[in-house]
């Protein structure tokens, strides 16, 4: 396949960038995006220019590093996959394909397709831990959960932290990432011990980053590669509200 | 209790809370212009609008009305323009990204509510001048009282929709711009106050749509329906 790539590049984080095109040969159906970059890449330093830099780590999916916002989508065409995981079979002979960083004020590019995403790490350290006691590991199904909350809890530990749900909102909310990890303790007895103090620290550590407001619209939902539901947003809203009520009664004592 | 208002989520919260208010308001209101449909001497119309202009309760409801849509337009706003500029525009311009392809991924109406919302603004300033202001204070001659002191509402109503054909599809608008904002809001207003989960948001979404059509499809008839029939 021959390509048409205009891929966004910025030599440092305060520096304006901009699109260069670059044309590309004999990409294999059988690669994955990445394989193609690194094609690309090769050829750049074999031309003896700066190759594109891009975040990547597993190739597997489950790293989340590969943030990339391919024709105008989060990880590319189709649903639930990584960039990693996206195959050039998507794309036809002589297209043109827009490649860019995401695009949020919180996570600033550090050089052209790379961001900087500690702003989660902050979100993480406000809240998502729980209390755990030292010395030998407890016996395994010492403490009894439901079926069903340990799937759902499940299916909200999942979530990979690539940031898709954020460079996917209109607003650039983290509420799919937050609620995600707010869910997957909230829903076990294990996360009880720091209860809704968790809910609270996180979403005021969110809004304090300068990530915006949820407006429900599902884009992050659809462009999740871990298929995130937004059922755990509403978990995080209830858990949110329970917590200011909580704590104005409190201040009423 | 500051601290839970300023943030992102508690904002939304204010929005569920004031939007599902105003619903109630506009079920309350179809019900009453529905008279004018049911009834074709303007009797039953008539003394429904009396009663809402007379009755103490609603008149302790109007004031609590005009803060809930005002708190419900201000929050709206704020809300907008913080987002707006959270939201990155990295190096180019107004545009965020180059290409952005999510129709496939969200819908249209959750992305513009603040255009829906200006949209039923605007109309609500001209619907509001039409009738309630003529009603409430300056009079028209259409609204002559009869004996027990109740005005023709349905005088002043009828008389718009026949002899202005642009106030119709004025309104025909203003019930799609209705419909399409309840269309997103109902169910968007369920999720934010922490109602929805695996089995209830497919309850809330049927819910919404319903509503919407309701009333959307229920203000757009009115006004058509009393054009046709004079026409016929």
């Amino acid at each position: 396949m021959k390509l048409t790539l205009k891929i966004w590049r910025q030599r440092l984080p305060k520096e304006k960038g901009k699109f260069e095109t670059y044309y590309i040969e004999n990409v294999s159906r059988d690669m994955t995006f990445l394989e193609m970059m690194d094609s690309l890449n090769e050829k750049l330093i074999q031309e003896d220019k700066d190759p594109v830099a891009f975040d990547h780590d597993c190739r597997e999916g489950i790293c989340g590093c590969c943030s990339m916002v391919i024709n105008g989508r989060p990880h590319g065409p189709g649903t639930e996959i990584t960039t990693c995981q996206l195959n050039m079979k998507a794309f036809k002979d002589g297209d043109t394909i827009v490649v860019e960083p995401w695009r949020v004020k919180s996570f600033p590019v550090i050089k052209d397709l790379i961001v900087d995403r500690s702003a989660f790490e902050k979100i993480m350290a406000a809240g998502g831990f729980v209390n755990a006691d030292v010395g030998s590991a407890p016996d395994a199904n010492s403490i009894k959960i439901p079926k069903d909350k340990s799937d759902e809890a499940f299916d909200a530990a999942a979530c990979i932290g690539c940031g898709a749900c954020v460079a996917a909102c209109k607003n650039s909310s983290a509420m799919l990432f937050v609620a995600a990890k707010v869910s997957q303790f909230a829903l076990l007895p294990q996360g009880k011990t720091e209860g809704l103090k968790r809910a609270w620290d996180m979403v005021m550590k969110m809004d304090e980053l300068g990530f915006g407001s949820c407006t429900n619209t599902g884009d992050c939902e659809a462009e999740c590669p871990q298929g995130i539901s937004l059922t755990h947003i509403a978990r995080l809203n209830r858990e949110f509200i329970r917590a200011g009520f909580h704590k104005a009664a409190a201040e009423n004592k | 209790m500051s601290n839970f208002i300023q943030s992102s989520i508690g904002k939304k919260f204010i929005m569920s809370i004031t939007g599902l208010f105003l619903i109630l308001f506009l079920l309350v209101h179809l019900a009453v212009n529905s008279m004018i449909v049911f009834d074709s001497s303007g009797e039953l119309f008539n003394n429904a609008a009396h009663f809402m202009t007379t009755n103490p309760i609603i008149k302790i409801v109007e004031p609590i009305l005009a803060a809930g849509l005002i708190i419900h337009l201000w929050w709206a706003s704020m809300i907008t323009l913080q987002n707006q500029i959270k939201r990155d525009n990295n190096n180019i311009g107004f545009k965020r990204y180059k290409i952005r392809k999510n129709n496939s991924t969200s819908k249209w109406v959750s992305r513009n509510m603040y255009i829906l919302g200006t949209l039923i603004i605007v109309f609500l300033v001209i619907h509001l001048a039409n009738f309630f202001w003529k009603m409430k204070f300056t009079g028209d001659p259409l609204l002559a009282h009869d004996s027990n002191g109740v005005e023709n509402a349905y005088a002043l109503v009828t008389s718009a929709f026949i002899s202005w054909k642009w106030i119709v599809a004025l309104y025909v608008v203003g019930a799609i711009a209705l419909g399409l904002h309840l269309y997103h809001g109902v169910w968007s207003a369920f999720q934010t106050l922490g109602w929805s989960n695996k089995k209830w948001r497919r309850i809330f979404n049927g819910f919404g749509i319903f509503v919407s059509i309701i009333l959307g499809g229920g203000f757009a008839f009115i006004p058509l329906f009393v054009m046709i029939k004079s026409m016929i």
